[in-house]
């Protein structure tokens, strides 16, 4: 896999708390085989309730960085909330804190998620809609996100981020390296063995 | 020395199979549950990658999501559901994974299902595309949600790479009033620790209150462990699981069972077994709590009045006010009395047969208000089967419910059961963000079973202790 170290873009600013994945992408949006195509439902209703929504200002359209709030991707285990987020053209989020199955599948997608700040993060979402474009820099080797004037430390943890910057991420590969350890482990399992001591 | 592990440490333990390169645990699954919506995918990466399941008898799927509750011929209207049926039957089929279609007595919502079936034991860990699988730790196993390249990952090699959550014990104690159910102490925990109070840690709910309850109670109480952000949540077993547990179809028989018994119950954590946090509560405390935002830690008791925005601190006050303006209430306002147009019982919260048991009792000899559409969704075929033999869908069908199959239905909307426009739900389910209930600007009350029922009977928000007298 691709290593992913830093992550440029121009930001969109959502500064919300505890985002849920239904809000990312509607439950109905779930009846597909495949998450070809899900990408323009992001969000879809909060954009029909409100009419200044970032994802459909013309000055955030091209942002690839996310900025948001506390508790983002909270809820449904749903992969289909960051696939939609990706296949929209977000390749990264920065918020307060976020909730765990999300960050994980972000995880797996290659797709950093990293916390600031919550003042830090009013500051940001206050530059990015004075000045859009505002291009943002999502840097995991030096642990900072920066918007060209300044650097702010970033936090993210570590498991995640360098399993990011290493390029090692397919965890599927890793999990299938231990084959003969999986066997051995399920082998000493009471319940698959009988429960014979 | 005894062991100071708590249970979430020893059976974290034995499932380890190593570390990673990441320093994450690769931790073993010892049971598998998968629905139509998030595996399709999962089996396509394990096509693209040429994979075979590990344990395909380690797996079990059903289908529940999109199915509808009312007409079930197949092949379905909506076009896309029949789709993601044909996806889990083909792919079960192929892979050799046994599956609970709607044509097996035993289909149902998969966390109804695993319990029922005797699948969910104690000191198992367990994984399901779905964040609800929290709720098997009622029997004292590590029960996780997972995404769906998660699914593959547990297709394909039976483990899951995962960071070890810390833990945090709550215990509720004393005795819950009349009219105080699970669903209300569970409520009350996520109001009192928020949101995302969890996050990072495994939940484990102990003390008298969840000692004294049965199987299906506890079950609800872990199945929202998840609302609170907690990774998941689990209750020590103890003779009530192993009770439950005994002649259930897939449980251990015999001397096994014998075996399998005493193994459980030594897995609980011990008198003085070390936590990473404990926090208490009076079960006296307890009302019956309803929500009246737009995440499940906004709820206040039923003879309270809405919080105002000032008492909240000040980095939540955005977020109370979203919640306030979308669902038209106001500050100070009482919950009780606030006027509903649906009634939903079910989901994998509350569909039990215990929870339709209650429910009956409320509505026996009343009638459902002429404003309110009302619904009764069993958990499972099996339930249905059980409350009919009671002859509960009699109760509920002279009172004005409807009376449906199987299935998630109103729960999330992504069948055909829904709100409409800006309707007010009163619903025994887990999740009351907005569009849950699958009308972008529909609004929902989550509740007890038994309260959806005393609002359904007079139209609003009831305190269902009124008919307890
Ligand atoms: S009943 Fe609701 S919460 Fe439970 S599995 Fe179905 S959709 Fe998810």
């Amino acid at each position: 896999m691709s290593k992913v170290q830093q992550v440029s873009g121009s930001g969109i600013p959502l500064f919300l708390d505890d985002i849920d994945t239904d809000r990312i992408i509607p439950a109905r949006y779930l009846r597909c085989v495949t998450f070809d195509g899900i990408g323009q439902y992001a969000f879809e209703d909060d954009r029909k309730q409100d009419p200044n929504h970032p994802f459909d200002d013309a000055k955030f359209k091209a942002g690839s960085i996310l900025v948001s709030g506390r508790n983002f991707g909270c809820g449904s285990s749903r992969e289909h909330a960051p696939q939609s987020l990706m296949r929209w053209g977000v390749k990264a989020v920065v918020a307060e804190s976020f909730a765990e199955i999300f960050f994980g599948n972000c995880t797996s997608l290659g797709i950093p998620c990293v916390t600031l700040p919550r003042a830090e993060l009013a500051k940001l979402c206050e530059q990015i809609k004075s000045n859009p474009p505002k291009l943002l820099t999502v840097d995991l080797v030096a642990q900072v996100v920066s918007t060209g004037n300044e650097s702010i430390p970033s936090q993210m943890p570590e498991s995640a981020r360098s399993a990011l910057t290493s390029g090692n991420w397919d965890f599927l590969a890793q999990l299938l390296d231990n084959k003969d350890a999986i066997r051995a482990t399920a082998g000493k399992l009471p319940y698959l063995n009988g429960f014979k001591s | 020395m005894s062991d100071t592990r708590n249970l979430f440490n020893k059976v974290w333990d034995l499932h380890t199979v190593g570390t990673l390169p990441s320093g994450q645990t690769q931790l073993f699954i010892g049971q598998h549950l998968i629905h139509e919506v998030t595996s399709p995918q999962a089996f396509e990466m394990l096509r693209d990658r040429k994979l075979k399941v590990m344990f395909p008898e380690r797996t079990l799927a059903t289908v529940d999501h999109i199915i509808p509750t009312d007409n079930q011929a197949r092949p379905f209207l909506d076009v896309l559901a029949e789709e993601m049926m044909s996806a889990i039957e083909k792919n079960c089929r192929e892979f050799g994974v046994t599956l609970l279609n709607i044509d097996d007595k035993r289909q149902g919502i998969v966390h109804v299902v695993g319990p029922e079936q005797g699948l969910t034991q104690p000191g198992i860990t367990l994984a399901c595309g779905d964040s609800h699988t929290s709720t098997h730790g009622a029997f004292g196993c590590i029960a996780f949600g997972i995404g769906t390249s998660q699914v593959a990952h547990v297709l394909a090699t039976q483990t899951l790479a995962m960071n070890r959550p810390k833990v945090r014990r709550i215990e509720v104690n004393g005795t819950l009033g009349t009219g105080v159910y699970a669903k209300d102490v569970v409520l009350y925990i996520i109001q009192k620790l928020g949101v995302e109070g969890g996050v990072g840690y495994a939940y484990e709910f102990a003390g008298d209150v969840f000692d004294r309850m049965s199987m299906e109670e506890r079950m609800t109480v872990c199945n929202m462990s998840i609302e609170g952000g907690a990774r998941c949540g689990y209750i020590n077993p103890d003779q009530t699981t192993v009770d439950y547990l005994r002649g259930r179809p897939l449980s251990p028989t015999g001397a096994a069972f014998d075996a399998a018994a005493k193994w459980w119950l030594s897995l609980a954590s011990a008198p003085g077994a070390q936590y990473d946090d404990v926090v208490k509560y009076n079960a006296a405390d307890i009302e019956p709590t309803v929500t009246w935002g737009i995440n499940p830690g906004q709820s206040v008791g039923v003879s309270e009045k809405l919080p105002t925005v000032a008492s909240f601190p000040a980095r939540d006050q955005v977020g109370v006010r979203e919640a306030l303006d979308f669902m038209e209430l106001k500050e100070g306002q009482p919950i009780a009395g606030l006027k509903i147009d649906v009634a939903f019982i079910g989901s994998c919260t509350n569909s039990r047969i215990s929870d339709l048991r209650e429910a009956a009792s409320i509505v026996k000899g009343h009638k459902v208000s002429s404003a309110v559409r009302a619904l009764v969704v069993p958990g499972s075929q099996l339930v249905r089967e059980q409350a009919e033999k009671e002859g509960l869908n009699k109760i509920f069908e002279e009172a004005g419910f409807e009376w449906r199959e199987a299935g998630c239905s109103m729960c999330l909307a992504m069948n055909p059961d829904k709100l409409k426009g800006r309707e007010v739900c009163a619903s025994s389910s887990n999740r009351n963000f907005k569009g849950r209930q699958g009308s972008p600007t529909g609004r929902t009350l989550l509740m007890s079973p038994a309260m959806v029922a005393a609002a359904a009977i007079r139209g609003a928000v009831t305190d269902v202790r009124q008919f307890k007298a």
